[in-house]
């Protein structure tokens, strides 16, 4: 595959760092004391059970929403994050009225700008939906929806990626297919993925943070050993596989040990 | 092709009934004609009651456009900005709980006996409709697409115009049927109060002058017409929200 001219188009891909972080939601706090590094052009894989702000912590990386307080969060080189990242969610928030091939175009669309149709087909036939460009979404399967969605993604070419469990909605066939393409295709950008699924992380995560419930100060990151893309079930990761699961398990506030009593 | 059978056979079974009861229980023409008696009358006066269908067309037409276009602006502006709900909403409220039928007098003594109080009561029935279901689709927009539109750094006006808009019409169609069902309500309840053209108009002059035929005639006519304007306009919504999948709510993801 010749991905020089459009892996290398973002010449530089800071870093990102996240200091003290305390996240809530209508002003009850979700966790606190979250700090973590996503190294550049790695994968970070944020872990965690559902609810404990997984999403929150993402959409304020974003800028979408604001922090309660205390959180310092910066792009390594960069002021600040919000001009330079690409968002992807767990559902592919195509829009039902625009082909796919506009659909990958609707950054530039959105900012009034002429999409670079040479660049669309270009990204088009690296996803693999050449075929399809002319197709609306309801005409697709879930795996070709996420494509597009990738798709777009690339196409608005920031230097760091944010992922919402993008692929936790296909099937395990498709998701492996997916996880590969993203990997390759995202290759030369900071992603941070948040995700529920341990195999995944160790699939693409250069680091791994388990964010738990309550306070996340004194948490470690996780580096499983050899380059992601790896095969989650080598028996080398078996250990990192422990450890993970036991981070996910403890410690417990008094409050969700009460949960998992009962 | 079974979508116009189906209801014809209704339609046409339904004035066999009418022919029949009218003839095997000898009801008086001027309480009930028979749908022949009707047809004959219509065919006879077809140029009386084509003229004053006119009048009505344009006033339902003309009704449903500055509602539309009044119902959208609102609905938009309301969307938009913050402020204008709070200005925009009793109104609205204010707008349908008051009947236009208690209005049209009123309207009659400002506008006078020519078309403007009857466009302007269509107007006012179907504002509400339009405006309710336009902003009811603006405000449901799916989240996450507002989110991938910020980050993408859309202004909130492109957001609008190329997201919620869009995401919108299914909604501002819903209102529209709806309008287009209910506009010959107002213009004929305006030519009722006071006018001196239109199928209300007439009907009104028949039924004074007891020929209840001609009354069915331009009945008949008000319906046919309605019932046109409602399907010319679903199907150009149908045209325009083709990309939403119909009654299939399993296809949502």
């Amino acid at each position: 595959m010749n991905d020089a001219n459009l892996l290398s188009a973002s010449p530089y891909a800071p870093g990102l760092s996240v200091r003290n972080a305390r996240l809530g939601w209508n002003g009850l706090e979700l966790l606190s004391g979250l700090s973590f590094d996503a190294p550049a052009r790695a994968w970070t894989c944020l872990l965690g059970e559902s609810g404990v702000g997984k999403s929150t912590l993402l959409r304020t990386l974003a800028g979408l929403i604001e922090p309660l307080d205390g959180v310092d969060i910066w792009a390594k080189g960069a002021t600040n994050t919000s001009n330079s990242v690409a968002y992807m969610a767990q559902q592919d928030l195509l829009l039902p009225w625009l082909t796919a091939a506009d659909n990958v175009a609707l950054g530039a669309r959105l900012r009034g700008e002429t999409p670079d149709s040479a660049k669309i087909s270009d990204i088009l036939e690296r996803t693999g939906m050449t075929d399809r460009a002319d197709a609306r979404p309801r005409e697709l399967s879930g795996g070709e929806r996420q494509r597009i969605a990738l798709a777009r993604t690339l196409m608005e070419n920031r230097p760091i990626v944010l992922m919402d469990e993008p692929f936790s909605a296909l099937d395990a066939i498709t998701r492996a297919q997916l996880q590969q393409l993203a990997f390759e295709l995202l290759g030369a950008r900071t992603v941070v993925m948040v995700t529920h699924d341990p195999f995944e992380a160790l699939r693409l995560g250069s680091k791994i943070h388990v964010v738990r419930k309550g306070d996340n100060s004194g948490a470690v990151p996780f580096s499983p050993a050899g380059t992601a893309l790896r095969d989650p079930t080598d028996p080398s990761l078996r250990g990192s596989y422990h450890a993970i699961m036991a981070a996910l398990d403890t410690p417990k506030t008094p409050e969700n040990q009460g949960n998992a009593a009962a | 092709m079974s979508a116009i059978v189906k209801p014809l056979i209704v339609f046409l079974g339904l004035m066999c009934l009418w022919q029949a009861a009218v003839s095997v229980f000898e009801i008086a023409p001027f309480i009930l004609p028979g749908p022949i008696a009707v047809i004959e009358v219509a065919i006879a006066r077809a140029d009386t009651i084509a003229e004053h269908a006119g009048t009505t067309l344009v006033e339902i037409l003309l009704g449903l456009a500055f509602g539309t276009l009044l119902g959208s602006a609102s609905a938009l502006m309301m969307a938009y900005f913050r402020q204008a709900r709070s200005w925009l909403l009793p109104v609205l409220v204010v707008s349908q709980a008051i009947p236009v039928f208690a209005l049209a007098p009123v309207l009659v003594l400002w506008f006078g006996y020519g078309i403007a109080p009857k466009v302007a009561m269509a107007t006012l029935i179907i504002y509400f409709p339009v405006t309710a279901a336009f902003y009811d689709g603006l405000r449901r927009t799916e989240p996450g697409w507002i989110d991938l539109a910020q980050t993408m750094g859309a202004s909130k006006a492109a957001i609008l115009r190329q997201i919620r808009i869009p995401a919108a019409l299914p909604a501002f169609a819903s209102g529209l049927r709806v309008a287009a069902a209910v506009a010959p309500i107002g213009a004929v309840v305006g030519e009722w109060v006071g006018s001196s053209a239109g199928l209300g108009y007439y009907m009104l002059l028949m039924n004074g002058r007891v020929q209840t035929a001609a009354m069915f005639a331009a009945l008949f006519i008000l319906a046919i017409m309605a019932v046109a304007i409602y399907f010319a306009i679903d199907a150009t919504l149908r045209r325009l929200v083709a990309w939403q999948p119909e009654a299939d709510p399993a296809t949502f993801s």
